[in-house]
């Protein structure tokens, strides 16, 4: 049975702007009170129950109130209706670093910030190397922290962080600090508290970290919940919004340029993706490791091609790039031409591990502007021989034993 | 699944849910209130020490400070009152004189001191704080209380002072005095404690709140005994005006100051019924700690967006 470690129901949540702080401004605009206040809705009608073990990635575009859920989870802000109930303890690393007084040094700053997060003294003692340990910053920990460089300081924020005991932990854009090295080990640390039993609720933008670290995501989208559920779909939920988005934005810049230039600027649309593996063109091939593919990518335009660029992608099932190339990159610009036209890539001797695959396919203008996208225009089925697991493959793995007896 | 989750997931199954953040309601709201902040005394003492630590931090003489005020305003007064308006001068020469001048002053300053500290520095310790606040969940009384410790302290080393200075003209308060002490002392922490809760969460909406405070401070400082004498006041005052200034709880607390360490003050120095005005202050002022403490909890689920 999943246990509910948080229930909201209901929640909305309003904000006041006022535009006015001090007693004089409010006196003498109290005949105006309505300019000088703004209602604005963060949340409506939010339902979300979290369960025990479970690893939630909470994305949206800016402002579309995943930080405020965040921070209504960790009773940092009240809700305007509804409820949201907890149980168990809670931590949040919303700002690394928050409870740092500059004026005090790393040792006095890791005990006053562990009390912040809720960890006892005597806790805070027995963990007291471990946390100097994953900071690595050992021999400045009797420095005061005005002193760190900004990497010290968050890298000990962190380190203070990952050693609390929630059973909920909040995470706030905070994973991506530190070098690579130490990104891995908060990374681990993540993946040690998921093994643990620990419920997480994470907003990030990097959405890659979302689709690889969650089991579920919800998208917000203006203060509601647009999509809930695994992370991939609810991904591509978003994803496909933020195309949406994207071309909306082209379309602008278009226009602006239109208005701009005297001559129109070309426009060209990517209409279809083709795999030709062997058997007539379709939009969805299977392979075996090792066979040629051929992409070809349809292009449409009103105008005639000029310093164009087409590139191709092939993502694996979480968005994520395995591949990818463009002409340019082949040395081999695309020269003029009229209007539509047809381009053909060739990878001969693919070597992708078993899987699914997504194909991308885009078109550019000036090596700059992507004039157009075509996202999962075509699918791609990998079937191996199940010897190695990943997104490439090998021919004849082997292994021996060449020591010992 | 790990025995530590499966461990993990009976312990919470238990476990009654509770809504996020500060509970509203008068009376279990104060209950929870109050078990909330004892939680966090580890958090307080932690807070008042960075309190401590970082105001002198860098500087060479360090808690030194902490009494160049007072031993300041001291000599101000010392000199100004004491020896040009001729307060310092045995009764016997002048009715109005204040015997052990030096004494007298400082007993009132370091009660004074300590009010002013709480009041001055706890309106403003959310607005302060508030990048922690944003950020963090932790009952946010322990700011202005994180104040009031610190003031305590430093009020520790004045205290200190006072005692030598009584040692110094051989006027050591013994016996009965030290219940007016405690009187006083407990009315003071009170009183102070409640005005910093109620302004540092009406700061946090109205930002004049801790300008204001400065200024009535200095106001009132001169509206109780501190530099002069109750015996000038007693004179001067009549009927309803003179009950008002004895209400003043900051006035009880100075006198109740001075009977303790100015043990050569004479008799007509207090009205008769101190420690009786004191008793009632002292439940008044619980009673308008609670009702700021449940202010305070009301006003505080707006502190993150407002601030």
């Amino acid at each position: 049975m999943a246990l509910n470690v948080v229930e909201i129901s209901n929640v909305s949540k309003r904000f006041v702007i006022h535009r006015d702080k001090s007693l004089k401004e409010r006196v003498l605009n109290r005949s105006r009170d309505r300019r000088h206040k703004q209602d604005f809705w963060a949340l409506r009608d939010v339902n979300l129950d979290i369960e025990l073990g479970s690893t939630v990635g909470l994305v949206g575009a800016n402002g579309s109130g995943k930080s405020t859920l965040l921070k209504m989870i960790g009773g940092i802000h009240q809700p305007t209706t509804g409820s949201v109930r907890l149980r168990g303890r809670l931590a949040a690393l919303l700002e690394l670093g928050a409870g740092f007084h500059p004026d005090l040094t790393g040792r006095e700053n890791v005990y006053l910030n562990a009390a912040i997060l809720g960890i006892s003294r005597a806790q805070t003692d027995r963990y007291f190397d471990a946390i100097v340990d994953f900071s690595g910053i050992e021999p400045f920990i009797d420095t005061q922290v005005k002193y760190y460089s900004s990497g010290m300081y968050v890298r000990l924020a962190f380190a203070v962080a990952v050693h609390v005991d929630p059973d909920i932990l909040l995470v706030d854009e905070v994973l991506a600090v530190g070098d690579e090295p130490f990104q891995r080990k908060c990374m681990d640390r993540i993946r040690g508290f998921q093994a643990e039993g620990r419920s997480i609720v994470l907003v990030s933008h990097a959405l890659d970290q979302v689709a690889d670290l969650c089991d579920r995501a919800v998208v917000l989208e203006a203060g509601q919940v647009r999509a809930d559920g695994p992370p991939r779909e609810a991904l591509r939920v978003l994803r496909e919004d933020f195309e949406e988005t994207r071309r909306h934005d082209v379309e602008e810049a278009r226009r602006v340029s239109r208005r701009t230039r005297t001559e129109p600027a070309p426009s060209a649309e990517i209409t279809a993706i083709d795999l030709v593996s062997d058997g007539a063109p379709r939009d969805r091939a299977t392979l075996t490791p090792g066979d040629d593919l051929t992409v070809r990518v349809h292009v449409t335009s009103t105008h005639a091609l000029d310093d164009w660029n087409v590139g191709i992608a092939l993502n694996n099932p979480l968005g994520q790039m395995v591949l990818g190339t463009n002409a340019v990159m082949l040395g081999k610009p695309l020269p003029h031409v009229a209007g539509g036209s047809v381009v053909e890539f060739t990878l001969p001797g693919l070597m992708l591990g078993e899987g699914s695959y997504s194909v991308d396919a885009a078109i550019s203008f000036d090596g700059l502007t992507e004039a157009d996208r075509l996202s999962e225009g075509a699918a791609l089925t990998v079937v191996a021989s199940g010897q190695v697991v990943g997104y490439t493959h090998v021919a004849n793995p082997d292994v021996n034993l060449v020591e010992g007896q | 699944m790990s025995g530590a989750s499966v461990d993990r997931e009976t312990a919470l199954s238990e476990e009654p849910f509770r809504p996020a953040g500060p509970t509203q309601g008068f009376l279990r709201g104060t209950v929870l209130s109050i078990r909330a902040i004892a939680g966090q005394s580890e958090l307080l003492r932690l807070l008042t020490g960075r309190e401590l630590k970082a105001r002198y931090k860098d500087s060479t003489l360090g808690f030194f400070w902490s009494l160049a005020r007072p031993l300041t305003m001291l000599l101000v007064y010392y000199v100004a009152i004491g020896k040009f308006l001729n307060a310092a001068q045995s009764p016997t020469r002048n009715p109005n004189g204040i015997p052990d001048f030096a004494v007298f002053i400082f007993a009132g300053l370091t009660a004074w001191q300590l009010f002013s500290d709480i009041v001055t520095n706890g309106t403003a310790s959310i607005v302060t704080n508030s990048g922690l606040i944003k950020k963090v969940y932790v009952p946010r009384e322990v700011f202005p209380l994180s104040v009031v410790g610190s003031s305590i302290v430093n009020f520790g080393i004045q205290l200190v002072v006072l005692a030598g200075a009584t040692l110094l003209v051989r006027n050591f308060p013994t016996g009965s005095r030290w219940s007016y002490f405690v009187l006083a002392l407990a009315v003071l922490v009170v009183f102070s404690t409640a005005l910093a809760l109620l302004l540092s969460a009406i700061n946090v909406y109205l930002r004049d709140v801790q300008y204001l405070v400065e200024i009535l401070i200095m106001i009132l400082f001169w509206a109780s005994p501190i530099v002069y004498s109750w015996h000038s006041v007693d004179g001067a005052l009549h009927g309803l005006i003179k009950d008002i200034y004895l209400a003043n709880p900051m006035t009880q607390v100075v006198l109740g100051f001075q009977r303790t360490f100015w043990v050569s003050g004479p008799s007509s120095s207090y009205p008769a019924d101190l420690q009786m005005r004191l008793l009632v202050t002292l439940g008044i002022s619980v009673a308008l700690l609670w009702v700021s403490q449940r202010i305070f909890a009301r006003l505080q689920a707006n502190f993150a967006q407002e601030l």
